[in-house]
């Protein structure tokens, strides 16, 4: 019974300690944006994830990714803030708004789900392990750094000098991969971009004949 | 103060959460917004770690992800509007043509 007691009271200051510092952080700057940041980029994709309309999925998407160049910015990844920003709500969310002029974006999306207590058992499951399997090797204190940062260095300076001395031929593969990208996006999205694809799909010979016509070439 | 576990909490969150949308969705464009959530999640912790290591290595592969991303979503997009073209819709339970 007093072993009980104990334990409980244990656990209570335990508990208070964590609320205390949880406050604490949350009345610094970082610990504010932090939370902040956290709570509205995990509201916003889990509307993107849940929500049946696709213009509200990307919608939040976009948003949840300018968030997220937020939590760059905190962790003083200043260049990658900024690519994130540029790349990702600048080019990709364009992209799928221009892809969203070939499907019909209003209606709503029917799915026929599985079962959805098996896909959170099985989503968070993995998901735990994953995590377990990742955060093993930090939990090592034998960890150095292998490109350092620099005192009173700009992020994006040293940024520059790491990716193009050591990273240099992966950044070239990666620019090639892009060319690649670009040139299969073109090929692939830009056959008969001039006929109208409702106009086709309205009438039912006019599917067929994209195929045919495809076959010939 | 804020720690490292912190973020990489938050980071495992967002990915269970693309994940639960990648197994969840039948829909392909919005299988394509759930993979775009696990990348960013993935970014996070990138990040995270290269701040409290005092390491670039991770903002390096960090760069490296945005740049694949960029890339599968040119090719996944010309991939999907041929087969909008082809089937007229893109639910995958359409789109399954090997039914033994």
């Amino acid at each position: 019974m007093l072993m009980k007691t104990s334990k409980k009271r244990r656990w209570r200051i335990k508990e208070e300690t964590v609320m205390e510092n949880f406050l604490a952080s949350l009345f610094t700057f970082q610990g504010f944006a932090f939370y902040l940041f956290s709570f509205l980029t995990i509201i916003l994709f889990w509307i993107t994830v849940m929500s049946n309309n696709v213009l509200y999925a990307m919608t939040s998407l976009a948003s949840g990714m300018v968030l997220i160049s937020g939590f760059f910015f905190i962790l003083g990844a200043d260049f990658l803030g900024v690519v994130q920003l540029i790349v990702y709500v600048g080019a990709i969310m364009a992209l799928y708004s221009f892809a969203m002029m070939f499907f019909d974006a209003t209606r709503e999306i029917k799915e026929k789900n599985t079962n959805g207590a098996v896909v959170f058992v099985l989503g968070g499951l993995s998901a735990l392990m994953l995590v377990l399997m990742f955060a093993a090797p930090i939990h090592s204190e034998s960890i150095q750094a292998l490109y350092p940062m620099h005192e009173g260095v700009g992020n994006a300076q040293d940024v520059g000098i790491v990716l193009f001395t050591k990273y240099l031929v992966p950044f070239e593969v990666a620019a090639l991969m892009l060319l690649v990208a670009m040139i299969a996006g073109i090929i692939l999205a830009g056959k008969k971009m001039d006929q109208s694809l409702t106009e086709i799909m309205d009438e039912d010979a006019g599917e067929d004949e994209i195929l045919t016509q495809k076959d010939e070439k | 103060m804020i720690g490292l576990s912190h973020y990489l909490i938050v980071s495992a969150l967002l990915f269970s959460i693309g994940l639960i949308g990648v197994l969840r969705r039948r829909n392909l464009l919005m299988l394509f917004f759930a993979t775009e959530v696990m990348l960013n999640a993935v970014n996070i912790a990138f990040a995270a770690i290269s701040h409290f290591y005092n390491d670039l290595t991770g903002q390096m592969f960090a760069f490296f992800v945005i740049a694949i991303a960029a890339s599968e979503v040119a090719v996944g997009l010309g991939i999907l509007i041929v087969l909008y073209k082809k089937h007229g819709s893109l639910d995958l339970d359409d789109l399954a043509t090997m039914k033994g």
